[in-house]
């Protein structure tokens, strides 16, 4: 027997012995007897008219199967792509939700736009038809940046939708802002660009599609954070095959960040291909293909004011940012710069007044939706480059600002002005926290040491709190959420005591498999090894929203909790029968129930033993089995929230930045397992980074190429880009989660860009330097310092 | 990847018979470079005459005045090589600079001398060094040899066989780096000789190139301070969404200070 392992430790992983010694199960991994290959034909253009394909040539070669394209999909009366999300502006006028056909019809809108599939015996033969599928473009001049696809006379995408806009949203109260505004002793102001990212998960995205006609069932296996959403989107909204003919699996998945929590046309129009040539489908993206085709993130420009009185209290706060969409609407796309932007731009301060303005437009790239952090990490840079901005220009020192205008512990239940309640948390713990672990009272010396070798040294901070746990349903349908975002659980226990749990989350690199049994093992009191996690496919899990909004544990972990408590409750009315006691005479404790003041004892297993072997049972007034279901809707979102500092060495003959020291004090509520938290805070600190000082997607103007489309042109942060990091966790607890947990899987991404960013400015305030765009690459420091308002010297 | 024949024969004649035997053949030594655009099918041989079987391309010799690289020897081996690194470890150096260990590991000095990557950074030590490429059929001092982007003195069929360096008084080597492919944005190999001093630039444009000025300079006076003023011209250099070209022209300056400086040890 092996022993229980609970909440607060930190046993290895269970899933990494399997992708330790590379017998993990991915999509790519998988075949299928008669499997066909399967490629797609995308534009090479940002935008054009389709006037044609001609397959004659390329269904002409040896092995080719069959060649479709939007005029197929139009012919078979399938759906559009989905939208999950309908916004609406200020006077309740719905965004405008041009269709987003699987296949392209009549026009292509952004340089990796699908045309056409190809399916061939093998993958060579399907490539080498793709080469030569006669595509007829017009092309047409292209636009990518929010700010020119706004402009009179820009190239429109939609015939219906002028001007390239969306959505003109807005949230707050414009007057009280105003208002504020008037009666300010000092107004800060910041132009900023939140730049464009691409997610770049190890694993490239995959699918294999089969269709049975003994059963008319189909199986999708595809490398999904939600396959239960991916069932229904995909088959309620676009193929119309009904929910229990459809199974989709998501095995083994190497990493989403986002990237893969949406519903794909190349997972519809594979799995509509399977039934067509009467044979699996396998497709598996280049890298490449990634980079053109995988959902992308951030892409803001954004206007922000700050007014303050004299002391330096925030008065009110005004954000207008413009928001790319790409070229059609992904499955959550306008809900990222919108509901779970604005509602943030509060932070963990005190402001009365905030009012926000996005417009959401379209452009001829691909299509923006969520990437790690989505929204969040954008209000905080918002918010924390302007803290920075005000407190400079009004001479108060930056911790002394935000100190002044945080969110006193005792406040919290605490109602900002923009929609969200904070149930628990406190920021000045964490910033204390923070100041001490970052030894900011020595940084001048290490200032003047950097100095004394020619490099500017700069501190920066980043206070956050975000919205975690996606979500209540009810509020999100307030929202426009057109799903619900619950989260289901069910504990089976076997009849010799091992427990098999089927959970609607997915585990693509968290740690599931582990944080999950460490919860069953604790409340049940059976052995961490005996547990086992299922997850990622609609045969095997009763439903579930998938994982992403780091809800798998505050959501799933959630519902789980609540299903072991059922278990406890059938089994101590088998414990009571079996002991002839009383029910509420019976405890649970450390897997034994016992009769309260007695000796008399019946273990978990032997529960579990009468349950399935119900001789002795009281059949009349209980079934038999030990089995439980629970679904959890939160009552409120968690907001995980800390304090970030970085620490960065200019060299200001190259302009290179390089991350020093890098500390966050986190408040994640109750931590299960300190070293998976450790790991996620780790992961996003460094993709917060990557943003800050590395990464970025460029698209060429006029003609919609993306320039950054490969590893050597998108920069990636790497190991020897981090310094040690020092992350600790000052939690308090949520108030309303089962066990006190807010999530963490976001955090370090939305804490980071801003103080790293804050870090380089204060490095070279001395210069007049008041703000950097991220990335901040040695190219643009280099640039900054020619053009700084002082001579460029070492102080 | 399109299907090709693939040869691996023992001798250098046989493999130059085969490269030239089907049109278009393509010779494979790391593949470091070759694959990858195989793959993406933006090559398509059709037959690969893999050179790893040919024992006397590979290996490093020290005749007393010239140091002799096989063309199959692989960077990580130079990075490594006592020879090199006693002799001329500026361009050990270089060598450990390149790519990542499994880069390191597969790629080769001929094979990156003969692609002429406009960033790689190979050809800045062999120009710098002022070195000769040895051929099947004769040999080609560095300054004939580099004709720009990806353009050699190679004719079709020709195989690089070994590179010669002149052993130097002193030499280094400084790279900045490209943030995300690694290659060179700007390398500087500068190398003092009895006779004066070389100074090879590569990454800055679209292909490897000297810098008489700094060369002149430094061979009054061998040290940063002597360079520090002389600017490079940025026209002709590459603008990309990495570096414009002012800054590419001002980090040929940083960076030949620190090559000097790292020559210097
Ligand atoms: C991830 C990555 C990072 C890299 N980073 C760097 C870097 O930082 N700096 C850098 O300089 N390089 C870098 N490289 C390139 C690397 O150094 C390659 O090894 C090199 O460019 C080619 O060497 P190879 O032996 O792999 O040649 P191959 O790919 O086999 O061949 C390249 C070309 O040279 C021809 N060729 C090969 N050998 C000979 C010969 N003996 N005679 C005539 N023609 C020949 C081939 O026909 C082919 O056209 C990188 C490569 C990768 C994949």
């Amino acid at each position: 027997m092996g022993n229980v392992i609970g909440i607060g430790a930190a046993p290895k992983r269970k899933e990494d012995q399997r992708f330790l010694t590379g017998r993990g199960n991915y999509v790519s991994d998988i075949k299928r007897p008669g499997m066909t290959a399967g490629v797609f034909v995308r534009s090479p253009h940002g935008h054009a008219v389709l006037r044609g394909i001609d397959k004659t040539a390329a269904l002409a070669l040896p092995g080719v199967i069959a060649v479709l394209t939007g005029d197929d999909v139009k012919a078979d009366g399938l759906g559009s792509l989905p939208c999950g999300w309908g916004i609406s502006d200020a006077k309740g006028v719905p965004m405008k939700e041009p269709p987003f056909p699987m296949l392209a019809q009549g026009k292509v809108r952004f340089v990796g736009d699908m045309v056409a599939f190809v399916i061939a015996e093998t993958p060579e033969q399907a490539e080498a038809a793709a080469e030569l599928l006669a595509v007829d473009y017009e092309v047409l001049p292209s636009v990518v940046g929010v700010l020119e696809a706004v402009r009179p006379g820009a190239p429109q995408l939609f015939d219906d939708v002028p001007n390239n806009i969306c959505c003109d949203w807005e949230l707050g109260d414009k007057a009280a802002v105003e208002t504020a505004f008037r009666k300010a002793a000092h107004v800060a102001k910041l132009s900023l660009v939140n730049n464009r990212l691409i997610g770049n998960p190890m694993e490239p995205r995959a699918a294999i599609a089969e269709y049975e006609p003994g059963t008319d069932r189909f199986t999708l296996w595809t490398t999904s954070q939600f396959p239960h959403v991916v069932r229904f989107l995909m088959g309620a909204l676009v193929l119309n095959i009904p929910q229990h003919k459809l199974r989709v699996v998501a095995p083994d998945v190497g990493g989403g960040f986002g990237v893969k929590q949406f519903h794909y046309g190349e997972e519809a129009v594979i799995t509509w291909a399977a039934k067509r040539v009467k044979r699996p489908v396998k497709w598996v993206a280049s890298r490449s293909e990634g980079y053109v085709s995988d959902r992308h993130g951030r892409d803001h420009v954004t206007e922000a004011e700050l007014a303050l009185d004299e002391t330096g209290k925030f008065l009110a706060f005004r954000v207008n940012t413009l928001a790319n969409m790409g070229g059609y609407l992904s499955t959550f796309g306008p809900n990222i710069p919108t509901n779970l932007y604005a509602p943030l731009l509060g932070g963990v301060y005190t402001t009365p007044a905030i009012y926000c303005n996005v417009k959401v437009v379209f452009t001829n790239t691909v299509p923006v939706d969520a990437y790690r952090g989505a929204g969040r990490p954008e209000a905080t840079f918002v918010l924390e480059r302007m803290v920075d901005v005000a407190a400079s220009e009004m001479g108060i020192d930056r911790v002394e600002i935000r100190r002044r205008n945080m969110i006193p512990k005792e406040a919290y239940p605490y109602q900002t002005p923009v929609l969200v309640q904070y149930d628990s948390g406190d920021p000045m713990g964490c910033l204390d926290g923070a100041l001490v672990a970052a030894d900011v009272k020595n940084f001048g010396i290490r200032k003047a040491a950097s100095a004394s070798k020619g490099k500017f040294r700069g501190l920066g901070y980043s206070t956050y709190v975000e919205a975690c746990g996606l979500a209540p349903s009810r509020f999100a349908g307030r929202l426009g959420a057109r799903g619900g975002l619950y989260e289901s659980a069910t504990v089976r226990v076997h009849p010799t005591g091992q427990v098999t749990v089927m959970i609607g989350t997915h585990n693509h690199g968290q740690g599931h498999e582990t944080t999950f049994a460490q919860i069953v093992s604790e409340k049940l009191g059976v052995a961490f090894e005996n547990v086992d996690i299922v997850f990622g496919d609609t045969d095997r899990v009763q439903f579930g929203m998938g994982t992403y909004g780091s809800r798998s544990l505050v959501v799933g972990g959630a519902a789980l909790s609540k299903a072991t408590d059922k278990v406890i409750v059938k089994g101590k009315k088998i414990a009571a029968h079996l002991l002839e006691a009383a029910e509420v005479d019976i405890q649970f404790e450390a897997g034994k129930f016992s009769v309260a003041g007695t000796d008399r004892v019946k273990t978990f297993e032997e529960i579990a033993g009468a349950a399935y072997v119900p001789h002795n049972y009281p059949l009349e007034v209980l079934e038999p089995g030990l089995e439980e279901q629970a679904y959890y809707d939160p009552v409120n979102f968690t907001y995980p929230g800390g304090c970030h500092i970085a620490e960065v060495e200019v060299d200001p003959e190259t302009g290179t930045v390089t991350l020093v020291n890098y500390t966050a004090v986190d408040d994640v509520g109750t931590v299960i397992n300190p070293m998976i938290v450790e790991g996620q805070l780790h992961g996003g600190i460094v993709q917060g980074v990557g943003q800050a000082l590395f990464e970025n997607a460029v698209y060429d103007e006029g003609s919609g190429q993306l320039l950054s489309g490969s590893l050597m042109d998108y920069c990636m942060p790497r190991a020897d880009h981090m310094p040690m990091m020092k992350v600790a966790t000052h939690s308090t607890l949520c108030t309303h989660t089962p066990m006190g947990v807010k999530g963490c899987g976001e955090v370090g991404t939305i804490g980071s860009p801003a103080a790293v960013i804050n870090a380089v400015v204060d490095a070279l305030s001395h210069l007049g330097v008041t703000h950097v765009d991220m990335p901040a690459t040695p190219n643009r420091i280099w640039r900054l310092l020619q053009n700084a308002s002082l001579p460029v010297a070492a102080e | 990847m399109k299907p090709f024949a693939y040869h691996q024969p023992h001798q250098i004649p046989d493999a130059a018979r085969l490269l030239t035997s089907v049109a278009d053949s393509k010779l494979v030594a790391g593949g470091m470079t070759l694959i990858p655009t195989l793959k993406q099918r933006l090559a398509s041989p059709p037959a690969l005459v893999d050179l790893s079987r040919l024992g006397s391309l590979k290996g490093i010799t020290d005749d007393g005045t010239t140091i002799t690289i096989g063309a199959m020897t692989p960077h990580a081996v130079v990075a490594a090589s006592k020879v090199v690194l006693t002799r001329i470890p500026g361009l050990a150096a270089l060598a450990s600079m390149i790519g990542d260990p499994a880069v390191r590991s597969r790629g080769t000095i001929g094979g990156s001398v003969a692609n002429n990557d406009p960033a790689a950074d190979y050809p800045a030590g062999v120009l710098g060094l002022g070195a000769t490429i040895v051929t099947n059929t004769r040999e080609i001092a560095a300054d004939k040899f580099f004709l720009g982007l990806f353009e050699t003195a190679l004719e079709p069929g020709e195989i690089i066989t070994a590179i010669r360096f002149p052993v130097p008084l002193k030499a280094g080597y400084a790279k900045f780096k490209a943030p995300a492919s690694r290659y060179a944005l700007v390398g500087v190999f500068v190398a003092k000789f009895a006779g004066g001093v070389r100074v090879a630039v590569t990454g800055a444009g679209p292909g490897v190139f000297r810098v008489p000025p700094m060369e002149e300079a430094l061979s009054e006076n061998f040290d940063p301070s002597a360079i520090a003023a002389i600017r490079i011209d940025a026209e002709g250099l590459t603008s990309d969404i990495h570096a414009e070209a002012d800054y590419r022209a001002h980090l040929v300056t940083v960076m030949a200070k620190r090559a000097v400086d790292a020559a210097l040890g």
